[in-house]
């Protein structure tokens, strides 16, 4: 079979291989339907290529680092950032080039077209995969044009087509996917109609915006729609949205402009078009014996049918798959998420922490501060919504400006983008750097030094120089002990030696603010510019691209932000809690330490209440088990060697020496003080866009992100090897032989 | 050692060892020469249930008989590769470290028996006087799975 298919040659057998989109091109085609003109790349080219290229073994690897199952959705963004570099940097193999590039040419003469994917299987009767893997409308140019289906097949491992095989249980390893190459119909109206609407039977459904279809269906521009009787075509209703935008092509891609005047009191369909489209998905509805959803576009030539697929009954997307649908963000959407952040969660978030710290809880009634522990509760649960539903979906923006870098630069370093993100003010570096400078004052004071020593050891009663004094008040007020849990919670822990042993230790050192400085000239000689970047682009784009640049330097920022502005709302359940715990430990309740918020509310309410405490399992005797090499995620550049320092609750952070490797369940912003002190960071949690992986970047440590049991399999004490390039942990030599304890 | 996420760790290695033993047949065998060069052969292998024990028969008059009786420290691998390129993050493979001696008359019986259950065809070969049962006494396991994931699994004795 040839590897570029003209509609007229597609015949049944070559369905499976052509995919549903092409082969219901080809059908209407030859039904007399007018649909742009069309090449079907089959899946055999894609096979093809990722085996001449070994690209199918890359993927394997990639996605075989660990269970499946167990990877986080930060963890599938990167696999799939990863693996579509490896589509971007490798061409395909010269027959194949030779092949498409002749095909192309000669159908298309340098005609812009649409690139759209086709996957076998995809918009079957049982599934569809609509909107989950790319498309791309107004392509120029034969090397364009190969490159945007190279762009296709990687989508074909986006990360959301990835989650959603692993809910269907598709098999990843058997995927394959056909490309749709289509002449760009410019029309001036586009919309999508439903033969028979999803929620009525008796009803179809047409929707039209002006200008392309995309703006449609990423929701981007809202649509008039008709509903008309499914029987009749009688009109049975005509929603008019405020008409303002449209997506137009320009000189590659498309771009969303203002309407014109005089379009926006008009619909973009009259009675009579209306109609002809209705017609139209009746006349298709019959041709492949079932209710249909079309994708049409208006233009010169009149209507065209972009695609036609069946409807499906499609169980709705449960709970995490929509969310993590709603991941993939527009620009245009992002925009507008970023100012409610910027403009109205965050300084909510704000006050609403300050105005629960000014309350005062040691006076309520036992029942009174069980009410209070449930509603400070609640108000933490709703920002903790927010935060899954707003500020993650904000972290797109991130991803999309490296979606756009990598596009315009195909760098060795899928993570080079990172580069014009970092150095963004985060609140933990201000922190970082509020200790940083006093550590450089002990550094140059002894007597302040022996004071603070002296301090460790005996207790409050040394003198400390009170201006010094002053400002460790001050910092513990603004960030909290350190060694406290949630962030700003001054009052949750002793006010230990935490902070003074942090700062000698730092002290003794080398400065690391001096560390991040020398790492950012470093980087700076080696990586792109924020110039050297825009130069990819010109005119409306590079206008765009800065505005890009610009949202996902905020995105990055949120990234940390964010959780310092919950934890303090954390902080302040704690604070109920923690007094709530007090007053059952008066009453004589054992380990009231140990409980949550919603039991010691209900044990503050009823004294009979004895909540349980958990037991620990038992051990199987006949082995012992070490971690040798463990891998994870690269998630920071460089190799280093260095003793483990294990953080299992916070307070294992005031041991924290100077060359220790950070190895940790999750880094949150809340134990990133340690981090200038690290040699390393080593978390479980997985991920470019986390906490750890973050600041690692920022002070240019080696960082393995994603380890399974990590904090379980390495010990304080083990001396380590982390090789933050590949993502590999490996442990050298273990203090003492626990082997010999048993 | 009460933490339970060691615990299922080692419950999961163990029954990743049980799974690949199950299937398959044969192992190299590494010893040490005289000279100190190490040394290589494909064996029939059988494993004890507790894992700890490792089974090999040989004959008398070969290179690796001779081999062991001079120098007991082996080495095994065991793996399933399929000799297809998804080998790199599909296959996993088993170094096992371990003491080798010879079985004594008092366990023979028992010993051969489990050996035998795996590799019935060759109750000849086993129970020649000039074949020699070898027990080989794991000090411990390094799995390696995903390519790069190695664990180590050591046996308390």
């Amino acid at each position: 079979m040839s590897l570029a298919l003209s509609l007229p040659e597609i015949r049944p057998p070559h369905q499976t291989s052509v995919g549903g989109k092409c082969f219901n091109l080809a059908e209407m085609e030859q039904h007399g339907v007018p649909v742009p003109g069309t090449i079907c790349v089959p899946a055999r080219a894609y096979r093809d290529y990722v085996a001449a290229t070994g690209i199918r073994e890359r993927i394997m690897l990639e996605l075989g680092r660990k269970d499946f199952d167990d990877m986080r959705w930060e963890e599938l963004w990167d696999a799939s950032l990863r693996i579509r570099n490896i589509f971007l940097r490798t061409p395909m193999p010269g027959d194949l080039r030779t092949g498409l590039a002749d095909a192309l040419s000669n159908r298309f003469r340098g005609e812009a077209v649409a690139v759209r994917s086709s996957a076998p299987g995809e918009d079957s009767d049982a599934v569809s995969f609509a909107g989950l893997h790319e498309s791309f409308i107004n392509v120029s140019g034969i090397e364009r044009i190969l490159e945007h289906i190279r762009l296709v097949w990687a989508s074909l491992w986006s990360d959301a087509a990835l989650l959603y095989r692993r809910d269907l249980g598709l098999d990843v390893a058997d995927s394959a996917m056909a490309v749709v190459i289509q002449e760009l119909v410019r029309g001036d109206r586009s919309g999508v109609v439903f033969s028979r609407s999803p929620n009525d039977d008796s009803q179809t459904v047409i929707e039209a915006v002006y200008g392309l279809n995309q703006g449609l269906v990423d929701g981007t521009v809202e649509p008039d729609r008709w509903v008309l009787d499914r029987a009749t075509g009688e009109m049975l209703s005509h929603v008019t949205p405020s008409r303002d935008q449209r997506l137009v092509a320009e000189t590659e891609g498309v771009r969303l402009e203002p309407l014109p005047e005089g379009l926006s009191s008009r619909a973009p369909l009259t009675a009579e078009e209306v109609a002809t489209v209705f017609d139209r998905a009746h006349q298709l509805e019959d041709l492949f014996g079932r209710p249909q959803d079309v994708e049409w576009t208006w233009g010169e030539r009149g209507l065209v049918v972009l695609q036609s697929r069946p409807i499906t009954a499609l169980a709705e997307a449960d709970g995490e798959r929509r969310w993590y649908l709603s991941l993939r963000r527009s620009f245009e959407n992002l925009k507008v998420l970023r100012s409610r952040i910027e403009d109205d969660l965050i300084p909510r978030m704000i006050e609403e922490a300050g105005d629960l710290a000014r309350q005062d809880v040691e006076h309520l009634s036992d029942e009174g501060l069980a009410a209070e522990i449930d509603r400070r509760a609640a108000i933490y649960e709703g920002w903790v919504d927010v935060y899954w539903d707003q500020f993650i979906p904000f972290a797109h923006g991130i991803r999309l400006f490296g979606q756009v870098y990598n596009d315009a630069l195909h760098p060795d370093d899928p993570y080079a983008f990172m580069d014009l993100l970092t150095g963004t003010e985060m609140a933990s570096l201000a922190r970082n750097r509020a200790l940083e400078q006093m550590a450089a004052e002990i550094r140059d004071d002894a007597r302040l030094e022996a004071a603070l020593r002296e301090r460790l050891a005996h207790g409050r009663d040394t003198e400390i120089d009170a201006a010094f004094q002053e400002r460790m008040d001050d910092f513990v007020d603004r960030y909290g002990d350190l060694t406290c849990a949630v962030t700003g919670g001054a009052r949750c822990g002793e006010a230990s030696g935490a902070l003074i042993k942090i700062l000698l230790e730092m002290a003794s050192h080398q400065s690391a603010g001096e560390r991040r400085s020398r790492h950012s000239e470093k980087e700076r000689s080696q990586s792109v510019t924020r110039e050297e970047y825009l130069d990819q682009f010109e005119g409306e784009e590079r206008a765009r691209a800065a505005e890009l640049l610009d949202l996902a330097r905020t995105s990055y920022q949120l990234r940390d932000d964010d959780n310092i502005h919950l934890g303090r709302i954390e902080a302040e359940v704690l604070v109920a809690v923690q007094e709530g715990q007090r007053r059952l430990e008066r009453r004589g309740l054992e380990e009231a330490e140990r409980l949550g918020a919603a039991e010691v509310a209900r044990a503050l309410r009823d004294p009979d209440f004895v909540p349980s405490v958990s037991a620990v399992e038992e051990t199987e005797d006949d082995f012992l088990i070490r971690a040798r090499q463990l891998i994870g995620q690269p998630a920071g550049p460089g190799v280093t060697q260095g003793r483990a320092r294990v953080i299992a609750s916070q307070a294992d952070l005031a041991s924290f020496e100077h060359g220790d490797i950070l190895v940790c369940d999750a880094v949150d912003p809340n134990m990133t003080f340690v981090v200038p002190l690290a040699s390393a960071v080593v978390e479980r949690r997985g991920g470019m866009l986390i906490h750890g992986a973050i600041i690692a970047r920022e002070y240019g440590l080696p960082c393995v992100t994603g380890v399974p049991d990590a904090t379980s399999l390495i010990r304080t004490g083990d001396a380590l090897t982390v090789d933050g390039y590949l993502g590999i942990v490996t442990l050298t030599t273990r203090r003492g032989d626990p082997v010999d304890d048993g | 050692m009460n933490d339970p996420e060691m615990t299922r760790s080692e419950r999961r290695a163990a029954s990743a060892l049980r799974e690949l033993f199950a299937t398959q047949r044969l192992a190299v065998l590494a010893t040490q020469e005289e000279d100190g060069h190490p040394y290589a052969n494909l064996m029939a292998f059988a494993v004890s249930d507790d894992l700890k024990t490792i089974l090999l028969v040989t004959g008398r008059s070969t290179r690796k008989y001779a081999n062991l009786r001079q120098n007991p420290h082996v080495a095994l691998l065991i793996d399933n590769r399929s000799h297809q390129p998804s080998d790199i993050h599909e296959a996993m493979a088993v170094t096992v470290l371990g003491e080798a001696e010879e079985v004594s008359e008092a366990e023979r019986d028992r010993l051969l028996q489990t050996y035998l259950v795996k590799h019935p065809h060759l109750e000849e070969f086993a129970s020649s006087p000039s074949s020699a049962l070898f027990r080989v006494d794991v000090d411990r396991y390094y799995l390696v799975r995903r390519f790069q994931h190695v664990m180590e699994l050591h046996v308390r004795r």
